[in-house]
């Protein structure tokens, strides 16, 4: 005769050789697995911004004082927020660029409202690693390009807020923005 | 390890004997840091880093959680709280120059234990696990580090956090929303600093567990020493306790001198004068550095300035500056040489110091504004670097002709080891 053991006795093994036991184990194993993984859902997402910093502010500007030629910084979301009204000169040197030429291609008018593209509403954080380039304010260096220099690690943009040289990879981000008159923007 | 020479631990007060039944605490440590642990006779100073190093990481504890009684979380308060620090808790100073100097400290003191384990092959079996604990340590401690110096919430803090964290929106398709992920915002504020105090009050208690680890795998094969020769009989070591506690003691009285030096005459030396303006999301300074620390990773990381192929210039400084401490995992098996000690391998020696003034130039330019001949220096030292690890090594491990080894530890200490001379005739 031989010998039963006793897990045999308390779960023989049908024709196949599978068990009743090795179904509950494996659904025992699947849902706290799949009970864990839920768990790390919350765990994660907590960390993504939360409502209020996603909250859709969004500011008004009033451009009316702006000089041909002048820039302003605003705060926008927590980062700076630049606007610029660009000489003639500025558009001219922006639209004679080669588009093809560019490392991230776009123009002006893809850049800036329909009748309004002297407005050169950008993000001020430059697309390398985040520093605020200079450019806006009265005497700072605005590189070789004529539009912001970041003094960060190099980066040099053109009046159109364009990646020309430097470590950047991307243009100064625009932002969503509507003119709400012919002199004021809303931001966001 | 527990050689079969060991002293054996036998309590003789009743208390310890019950003390032992119940819970050998005072056996664990009587084997491990007193007279039952044998430890080569030969260890030369370069042995006390890992003493040292588990000093700092006391003294940073310590100050660190009292700190955190008089620090506050937010954005808004945090440089003020910091000042409050500086100026208004009794000996407040003090423990805030510990703090910060106690991390410079802390890495001058890794850092010579690392190259230690460099010159002298440590990290070859059979201590490869030792090393690979090592590395995780040294990766944890940047961390620590990093996040620690984001806390005061000057400008250095902010920008540096801009700039780390912006690293990783160098990555394809995930970079923008892991950056938001990590920040909990666009751009660091609230959610940034409240979790980077969290995981910096967290990851030094995490060090630990892995030092104990660290220490534990230590005590398998024991210390190497400066010959790298294996211990072979009694003669080769000598107890634990007396002879490297006393040692170890000398050796923390000499680092106190250094650090005590540098936190009472010195204390701003090494820090950066930015970081004493409040944080302003709107002025970037004139050039962002990290801590001394980090400047040889950070001239890689700026050393790439042209796309490579298909890959932005970006992208290759994150993962060439990554790459460059992961490349410590692979060492003990990209060094093929049997010979532990670099001592007996004359042209692993020269290559050796070649590499060490290489990590020196990378932190000279790390530091220095991103101009020229700084960026141009960078990529050079930045490629040796590299070379160093993957080309240089293996070959040279390779095809190199060791000098003789010496019979035994007690033969290189004495001239002649009569018992292992004996042993080995047997
Ligand atoms: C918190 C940081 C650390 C502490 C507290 C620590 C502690 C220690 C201690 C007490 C020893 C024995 C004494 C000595 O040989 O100096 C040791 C040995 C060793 N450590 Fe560390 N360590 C730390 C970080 C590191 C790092 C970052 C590495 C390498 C990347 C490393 C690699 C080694 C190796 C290879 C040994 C064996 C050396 C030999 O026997 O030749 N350690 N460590
Ligand atoms: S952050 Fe602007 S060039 Fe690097």
């Amino acid at each position: 005769m031989t010998e039963i053991t006793s897990t045999d006795m308390l779960d023989p093994p049908v024709a196949d050789g599978v068990r009743r036991r090795d179904f509950i184990n494996i659904a025992a194993v699947s849902a706290a697995g799949v009970g864990a993984l839920a768990v790390l859902v919350p765990l994660i997402t907590q960390m993504e911004p939360s409502a209020d910093v996603l909250a859709e502010s969004s500011i008004d500007v009033d451009l009316a004082a702006i000089m041909p030629g002048q820039a302003i910084k605003k705060i926008f979301r927590k980062q700076p927020l630049f606007l610029r009204n660009l000489t003639t000169k500025e558009i001219a040197e922006a639209d004679a660029v080669p588009v093809a030429s560019l490392r991230d291609p776009q123009t002006l008018a893809d850049r800036t409202k329909p009748g309004h593209t002297n407005w050169l509403i950008t993000m001020g954080v430059c697309t390398h690693l985040g520093c605020v380039p200079l450019g806006t304010g009265q005497g700072e260096p605005r590189g070789e390009f004529g539009g912001y220099f970041c003094p960060c690690h190099g980066s040099q943009y053109d009046t159109a807020a364009r990646i020309r040289k430097g470590p950047a990879p991307k243009n100064l981000a625009v932002p969503d923005y509507i003119f709400t008159t012919a002199t004021t923007v809303k931001v966001g | 390890m527990s050689f079969p020479w060991a002293n054996v631990y036998k309590p003789s007060h009743p208390f310890m004997q019950w003390m032992d039944e119940k819970l050998p605490l005072p056996r664990l440590v009587y084997n491990s840091l007193g007279a039952g642990y044998p430890v080569p006779r030969n260890l030369n100073y370069f042995w006390n880093f890992g003493v040292l190093a588990g000093v700092c990481l006391m003294i940073q504890i310590l100050t660190g959680v009292i700190l955190a009684m008089h620090y506050s979380v937010n954005a808004d308060s945090a440089f003020a709280s910091t000042e409050h620090i500086m100026r208004d808790v009794n000996w407040g100073w003090m423990l805030r120059y510990a703090h910060a100097n106690g991390a410079s400290a802390f890495f001058v003191v890794v850092y010579i234990h690392i190259f230690r384990g460099f010159f002298y092959g440590s990290y070859k079996a059979p201590r490869e696990m030792i090393w690979l604990l090592g590395v995780t340590i040294f990766l944890l401690m940047m961390a620590t580090a990093f996040m620690g110096y984001v806390l005061p919430w000057g400008q250095m803090s902010f920008w540096g956090t801009q700039v780390i964290t912006g690293l990783f929106s160098a990555i394809p398709l995930v970079g923008d929303a892991l950056h938001q992920w990590l920040l909990g915002g666009f751009a660091p504020d609230n959610a940034a600093l409240n979790r980077f105090f969290s995981l910096h009050f967290l990851l030094p208690f995490v060090i630990l567990g892995v030092v104990i680890l660290h220490v534990w795998s230590l005590h398998i094969p024991g210390s190497s020493n400066p010959t790298g020769v294996d211990v072979k009989t009694e003669s080769d070591t000598v107890p634990f306790h007396p002879y490297y506690t006393a040692k170890d003691g000398f050796g923390l009285g000499v680092f106190l001198l250094f650090y005590c030096g540098l936190l009472f005459f010195a204390p701003n030396a090494l820090g950066h004068p930015d970081n004493y303006i409040p944080a302003n999301p709107l002025q970037t300074p004139a050039h962002i550095v990290p801590e001394w620390y980090f400047w040889p990773y950070y001239a890689i990381l700026r050393a790439f300035t042209q796309n490579i192929l298909f890959i932005p210039a970006k992208l290759m400084g994150v993962l060439a500056m990554f790459s460059s401490i992961l490349i410590w995992f692979f060492l003990p098996w990209l060094d093929r040489s049997p010979v532990r000690s670099g001592h007996f391998r004359p042209t692993f020696r020269k290559f050796y110091w070649v590499l060490l003034v290489d990590v020196a130039v990378l932190g000279w330019c790390g530091g220095a504004p991103a101009e020229e001949p700084y960026v141009m220096i960078s990529q050079v030292a930045a490629i040796y670097y590299f070379l160093h690890f993957l080309v240089i090594l293996p070959v040279v491990s390779s095809i190199e002709r060791p000098d003789p080894l010496p019979f035994s530890i007690t033969e290189a200490v004495l001239g002649k080891d009569d018992a292992a001379a004996l042993g080995a005739a047997a």
